[in-house]
């Protein structure tokens, strides 16, 4: 018997799901605050300016971060079938990890900030976080290196290539000068700076929130569904050209600005090429139900997994889409963009890991299964519901803002001032309101069912040879 | 950019677009130790195996096509270093030609109306529209919605004006901007001074003010104030300085008096030169001037 160090593994879990939770409840109080103002009580750090990093932080970095670097190790160890490489330095990465989270909530409400966008954090935990990265990446790497597998299995190409590019994203990007204990000046500026910012900003939606959910899928998937990934040959190509290509899409975020032509059509047409090595991971992964399609309806995991890979195959078309210039001129600095981060960030991230933690659970604590199958189908729908009322609102509020902006009327005047399209767009802030609080709620279920799984507790209605795969 | 950059910019782009269809055949291609149940045959934590199938073939086109539309964007546009595309387009001609057929458009419809007198152009429904429609796209932000100001931020629906209210002082303002100063007395009133002056200033405007304190300060009033604000403190528009006489205030009437003569008060209307062209502030000084003369 392997003596596979899941004490770490527990740990991260448990701080997604929590993390999950403070993140989203802060989305959702901003969002109510976009509709009704009111809300933040005229107290500075109450504010959507200083909340808004800390709910952005929160659900990519503790949220999602707990739970990559938490399968990550789960991952890896299972597959190469060899013990973590260092106990001790994967507790060092947890607890840094949350320090450097702690230090997020302690700063960002309180206005320090670098005012870059998804690099908020000042450099003192810039610093931290790079030193817990490379501590990370040397027990995962290191795992991979003792493997007693010949081959290194799919997911693991994902979360390699995710470990070593935030590394080199993070550092780049936030390449500073100290001032003092606090406030730091970028070693970029003007239009350099803008580029970097968006070149960190996109690889950490490609690699982050894509290339690392990947590897989390690629587990995770085949694992519930007792079945084969798809096809070999394509997660080869496409894991290679998905790597190579998101290097080149962050111009896009930069479309019509002071940066040069020519980069804003190289970030256009890449942007574009992105589009099948994106699709390459959503066919692998629904494809590894042919066989098995049956379980869509008798396994609520499986559903929320097909779900998830399809608001992952919509968000990579929807964001090609929009990176073609003529679209951009409509879509930019609009809620459609807001839309689309969700479309990817709640339909995609946060379902796939929801999933998987309902897989991942039962096997850390020994179980059968979750202690109600009924409420993980009750969560599937709830959280499924959320993401439609978000999206679709966000869509309409998008093109009808970018439609009222640009609207010039025959004498060659603008027709709306840009209030008339904020008030216009309230109905669609409250029904955003709703369709987070809605995610919200499914994300509460999923901590309490939990919570009753851990505790060995066994609902009336589990129905657990269904949700248990092959325990580990 | 130099020839440098220039090359090293379409090597990389050839070379990644070769690439793709390099690794797309190359891996159409490799062999594998094909099993009898059409995976791999490797397997990773117990049951972890994966197929042998092909590429979907209209993923394959898919990609490829998006490639091959990669390559006629970047002959068409500007992409590879410095070479301008075929079409020769820039963003900032798009913005240009866009922005000459707006202006087009907005000359003729304005040449109707703008060289009205001003009692005119303020009865001309349109010219109005198009007035209040800039006036909340460029000055609601401070001025508010309804025009009726905020703390610091004039009402322009009443009939004082610090810069004056004339259609033509109203363009002044909004073509140049404003700045207005007060300076700090703290140095020449003390404490007991300030007070004093507090004290007579309210007293001007009828409003609740303790009459000793007004009394004392009514020389000091004369002495320091009435260089800007008049003898009797009705305000001259020359200098932005406001009428103190009519119970209207910029800032308040409260302690923000003391504060202002002790260690003073600046306000600032930023210029929309260049921003609007002549025309548009004709008309939005029109929609403001419309707002206290219809």
């Amino acid at each position: 018997m392997i003596d596979f160090n899941d004490k770490v593994i527990k740990q991260f879990t448990i701080a997604t799901i929590f993390w999950g939770i403070i993140g989203m409840l802060v989305g959702v109080f901003i969002a109510a605050q976009l509709a009704w103002p009111a809300l933040n009580f005229d107290i500075p750090w109450l504010t959507y300016s200083r909340l808004r990093p800390l709910h952005t932080n929160a659900v990519i970095f503790a949220f999602g971060g707990n739970a990559l670097i938490g399968t990550s190790l789960y991952v890896a160890q299972r597959t190469c079938q060899v013990k973590l490489f260092s106990n001790s330095l994967a507790s060092v990465v947890f607890w840094g990890y949350q320090l450097v989270i702690v230090g997020a909530v302690l700063t960002l409400p309180f206005g320090y900030t670098q005012s870059k966008e998804y690099a908020e954090l000042i450099w003192p935990l810039d610093v931290l976080l790079t030193v817990v990265w490379v501590l990370y990446a040397v027990v995962y790497f290191g795992t991979i290196a003792t493997r007693t597998v010949k081959h290194i299995y799919v997911a693991n190409w994902f979360y390699a290539a995710f470990i070593i590019t935030i590394a080199l994203l993070h550092i780049v990007n936030n390449l500073a000068i100290p001032v003092n204990w606090h406030l730091s000046y970028p070693i970029f500026s003007g239009a350099v700076d803008a580029l970097t910012q968006w070149w960190y900003g996109h690889n950490a939606v490609g690699f982050f929130l894509t290339a690392g959910f990947l590897g989390m899928m690629y587990y995770f998937v085949p694992k519930q569904a007792g079945r084969p990934v798809y096809s070999y040959r394509l997660s080869i190509v496409h894991f290679w050209a998905l790597v190579s290509t998101y290097m080149w899409a962050g111009p896009h975020h930069l479309h019509y600005t002071s940066l040069p032509d020519w980069a804003q059509s190289l970030g256009m047409v890449f942007s574009l090429i992105l589009l099948a090595p994106s699709w390459g991971g959503m066919i692998n992964g629904m494809m590894t139900l042919s066989g098995a399609w049956d379980k869509l309806r008798s396994d609520p995991i499986i559903k929320m997994m097909i779900v998830a890979l399809s608001f992952y195959g919509m968000s990579t078309f929807e964001g090609p889409m929009m990176s073609i210039k003529t679209v951009n001129a409509l879509s930019h600095y609009t809620d459609w963009g807001i839309g689309h981060v969700h479309s990817g960030a709640l339909g995609w991230v946060a379902l796939m890991t929801m999933a998987s933690m309902y897989t991942l659970v039962p096997r850390l604590w020994g179980r059968d299964g979750m202690y109600s199958t009924h409420l993980i189908n009750v969560h599937f729908w709830i959280a499924t519901l959320g993401i439609v009322l978000y999206i679709a609102s966000m869509w309409i509020a998008g093109v009808m803002q970018g439609l009222m902006w640009r609207e010039v009327d025959a004498n060659g005047s603008l027709v709306y001032s840009h209030v008339e399209s904020i008030e216009a767009t309230y109905p669609y802030y409250v029904i955003r309101v709703i369709g987070g609080l809605l995610f919200l709620v499914g994300a509460v279920i999923q901590a309490y069912n939990t919570w009753k799984t851990i505790k060995g507790h066994q609902s009336a209605t589990a129905q657990s040879t269904e949700v248990v795969g092959a325990k580990a | 950019m130099s020839n440098f950059w220039h090359w090293t910019v379409i090597t990389v782009v050839v070379l990644h677009l070769v690439a793709y269809l390099w690794l797309l055949f190359s891996t159409a291609k490799i062999k594998t130790e094909k099993q009898d149940d059409n995976t791999t045959g490797h397997v990773w934590d117990e049951d972890l195996t994966e197929l042998d199938h092909p590429m979907p073939r209209w993923w394959l086109w898919l990609f490829v096509i998006t490639i091959i539309f990669a390559g006629i964007y970047l002959y068409l546009y500007p992409g590879l270093g410095n070479y301008k595309g075929s079409k020769e387009w820039t963003s900032i001609n798009r913005f240009e030609a866009n922005y000459a057929a707006v202006s087009d458009a907005r000359d003729k419809s304005f040449a109707g109306f703008i060289n009205k007198p001003i009692d005119a152009l303020i009865q001309d429904d349109q010219a109005m529209m198009i007035g209040q429609r800039i006036f909340a796209n460029h000055c609601a932000q401070c001025h508010a919605s309804d025009a009726q100001g905020n703390v610091g931020f004039p009402n322009l629906t009443d009939d004082d004006w610090n810069w004056g209210g004339e259609h033509s002082d109203i363009v002044t303002s909004i073509t140049n901007g404003r700045m207005g100063v007060m300076p700090a007395f703290a140095p020449a009133l003390g404490e007991d001074g300030t007070k004093q002056v507090a004290a007579y200033v309210r007293s001007m405007s009828g409003i609740e003010h303790d009459a000793t304190l007004a009394a004392e300060g009514e020389a000091k009033f004369g002495m320091f104030c009435a260089a800007c604000h008049g003898v009797d403190g009705k305000g001259q528009h020359l200098f932005g300085a406001p009428n103190l006489t009519d119970d209207i205030w910029l800032y308040g009437s409260d302690a923000i008096i003391e504060t202002a003569l002790y260690e003073g008060l600046s306000g600032n209307m930023p210029s929309q030169q260049g921003i609007l062209d002549e025309n548009r502030i004709k008309l939005v000084a029109a929609y403001v001037y419309s707002l206290s003369n219809k």
